[in-house]
């Protein structure tokens, strides 16, 4: 997650090294593009040529997967990343309240998410990963807050 | 003599602090010289209790929950290593009405200890012991349809795909759990990963199969760190690879994470993802059973099938389809969410009422207000009005309904909801996850967020409702997939149970 907070420029020998590994899968595309992500923060466009050329696909393939999916970011995350469920579960108890809370508030890369798959104790989030349910506003000041202390 | 505690690892305890719970009943139990060891265990699915801390003592497994951390001394006073009363004691886990009053099948293992201690294979070793056709005729007779949602008969599929010919065959599991309110086929993932395995290597025997891919969707962090672990574990067992518990058959799986698409569920869209591609739905036929994963015959269910399969070949396909009613044959394990007292996964056969499971089993809602509406079967899934309530939870039951059982997920409301908003959001939420392929989904879930907004708004709210009518009869008919062919049921339901919200009165709504 570093590499994701310095921004750019990355180390390409990163891309190299993810590529060399996952290339000989079937339908290597997507766990390489996971590998660079996970090591990188992001999939910087720069990585795509090289991906493109190791798996014998077109440039305009590799992107259009990479910008398909939600998950795959084409820039590095300002800030640590908070995913806000916006699915009906947490809707029923206050989610959508949570979400205006957290990008009022500043300091994260709020994203929304449909379901983080603890829909019994909603609203949920996930922090850089870690879930965090029975969200109520105060509780999402305090995480607020810790990140803030990051 | 060493006492034994039990916190879960599943991810809905990790996200109640349950590793806190656990790091403080380390040190408690450090500071009173109390000798200790912690079973990270997966999760028993009473997930109101989280985190919920068991101890083992001569009586049984002790429950207390929902523990903090902060909780923990006074626990340790009150002599919590020997099951001592407390605000926070439950009684035997067992023994928790909501608990004893399931059928726990395909998640009788989960929660029982670390989700990677060595499990006896047995279903895997009845089927390595007669031959496919059997192992496909018992799932036949067993009555197991898919439990991913269209409920399919599992059978079916996996004999069309025995008798498709081909010198590679492959069985995909479909994690791609996107459902809001479902989060079954991830706690049995985190608590019981071998039983996956176990399902997925008998239908690879079934079909001659050599290769499997689990696709789990990449908000599941946990679950796809539990999943690849228990992989490693199994073929170091010598349960997966070149010879499955020395049969000399081959059979192998990967675990391939998602990219947050929804339409990813589809099961030909997470075909095109798994060959690296943008999930784009395929038009069918050809079916996937005969033309599937980079062209061959492929066998694609859902977790919660492949999890049944151990128990109908240990078992016997009477024991399996004992349970249940119609044809909706075993258990389903529910998942209650959203506004709701006691929310978690309940095993239970088809056939009680939603009325049952909400209120008996689940209390009502969280809030303490009325029930407004329940959505049974995801995002896709009507919302059932209390008219509806008694109606016997089994898939041709709900279908004759127009209601979809789905993957068991239920979503309950109270009275604050505005069906009119939820129904926009249904749009809105296939807008965003259209895979963009065919015009009535990809068009019409955009109108349709504009249609509801002017009935909300009252700009000719008489023909903007007989054009939402319209749209969602072309989505319907007219869309290649589920994802815009249902997004009309939650519309619709709402627009037809809850006319007020949108501003209409009954007879308006009737009249339209």
């Amino acid at each position: 997650m570093t590499a994701a907070a310095t921004a750019s420029p990355y180390d390409p020998r990163v891309v190299e090294r993810v590529i060399a590994e996952r290339r000989h899968l079937d339908g290597a595309l997507m766990p390489i593009l996971h590998g660079v992500q996970d090591a990188l923060g992001w999939v910087p466009a720069d990585a795509v040529p090289r991906i493109a050329e190791a798996l014998n696909l077109s440039r305009a393939e590799v992107h259009g997967v990479i910008s398909y999916y939600h998950h795959f970011r084409e820039s590095p995350s300002k800030g640590p990343v908070l995913q806000v469920c916006r699915a009906e579960a947490c809707r029923s108890v206050g989610g959508e309240a949570l979400l205006a809370q957290a990008q009022a508030a500043g300091g994260c890369s709020v994203e929304p998410v449909y379901c983080l798959g603890l829909c019994a104790m909603s609203p949920a989030v996930m922090l850089q990963g870690q879930p965090h349910a029975r969200m109520t506003p105060a509780r999402l000041a305090d995480l607020l807050s810790d990140v803030a202390g990051i | 003599m060493t006492i034994t505690f039990y916190v879960s690892r599943d991810a809905a305890a990790l996200a109640v602090d349950a590793d806190g719970v656990a790091a403080t009943i380390a040190g408690q139990a450090c500071a009173r010289k109390a000798d200790v060891q912690t079973v990270r265990n997966g999760s028993r699915g009473l997930l109101w209790l989280e985190p919920l801390v068991e101890v083992q003592t001569d009586a049984g497994r002790i429950a207390y929950g929902p523990v903090q951390a902060e909780d923990v001394p006074s626990l340790f006073d009150a002599g919590f290593l020997h099951g001592g009363a407390h605000a926070l004691r439950l009684g035997i886990t067992e023994e928790i009405p909501e608990f004893e009053r399931q059928q726990r099948l395909s998640f009788a293992r989960c929660g029982l200890g670390d989700p990677l201690a060595p499990v006896p294979w047995l279903g895997l070793k009845t089927a390595l012991e007669i031959p496919p056709e059997a192992i496909v005729q018992e799932v036949l007779e067993s009555g197991l349809r898919g439990r991913g949602g269209a409920a399919f008969p599992a059978g079916i599929k996996w004999r069309t795909v025995a008798q498709t010919a081909s010198a590679q065959k492959y069985v995909v599991c479909n994690a791609d759990e996107g459902d809001s309110g479902t989060f079954a086929d991830r706690m049995l993932i985190e608590g019981d990963p071998y039983l996956l395995i176990e399902g997925m290597a008998i239908a690879a025997l079934a079909v001659g199969a050599s290769k499997g891919f689990v696709y789990i969707r990449s908000e599941y962090p946990h679950a796809i760190a539990t999943f690849e672990a228990a992989l490693r574990a199994a073929r170091e067992a010598g349960v997966l690879g070149a010879s499955m518990l020395g049969s000399g058959i081959a059979f192998d799986i990967e675990a391939r994470v998602g990219g947050g698409s929804y339409v990813c569920g589809e099961e030909t869209a997470m075909l095109e993802s798994l060959e690296g591609k943008r999930g784009i739905v395929r038009a069918k036929p050809p079916l996937p059973a005969v033309q599937g994963l980079f062209g061959q015959p492929t066998v694609i269910n859902n977790v919660l099938t492949f999890a049944a399969v151990p128990t109908i070949l240990e078992k016997g396909a009477e024991f399996y389809k004992d349970f249940g009613t119609g044809r909706s044959r075993g258990t389903l394990p529910f998942q209650l969410a959203g506004n709701i007292k006691r929310g978690g996964l309940f095993e239970l056969p088809f056939g009680l009422s939603l009325r049952e499971l909400v209120f008996d089993i689940g209390g009502g809602t969280a809030s303490g207000r009325p029930v407004k509406a329940i959505q049974v079967g995801g995002p896709l899934g009507a919302y059932v009005p209390e008219s509806q309530w008694d109606l016997p939870l089994d898939y041709d039951a709900y279908t004759a309904k127009g209601l979809v059982l789905g993957h068991g997920g239920i979503v309950v409301h109270d009275d604050t909801a505005d069906m009119a908003q939820l129904a926009r959001f249904a749009m809105e939420f296939c807008a965003i996850e259209s895979c963009g392929k065919c015009t009535p989904c990809r068009i019409g879930s955009t109108r349709g967020v504009e249609v509801i907004d002017r009935i909300v708004l009252n700009h000719n709210r008489p023909q903007q409702v007989r054009l939402l009518r319209d749209l969602c009869d072309t989505m319907l008919a007219g869309s290649l997939c589920a994802m815009g062919g249902m997004t009309p049921y939650p519309v619709l339901s709402a627009l037809d149970h809850y006319p007020q919200d949108f501003g209409l009165v009954d007879d308006t709504a009737e009249a339209a």
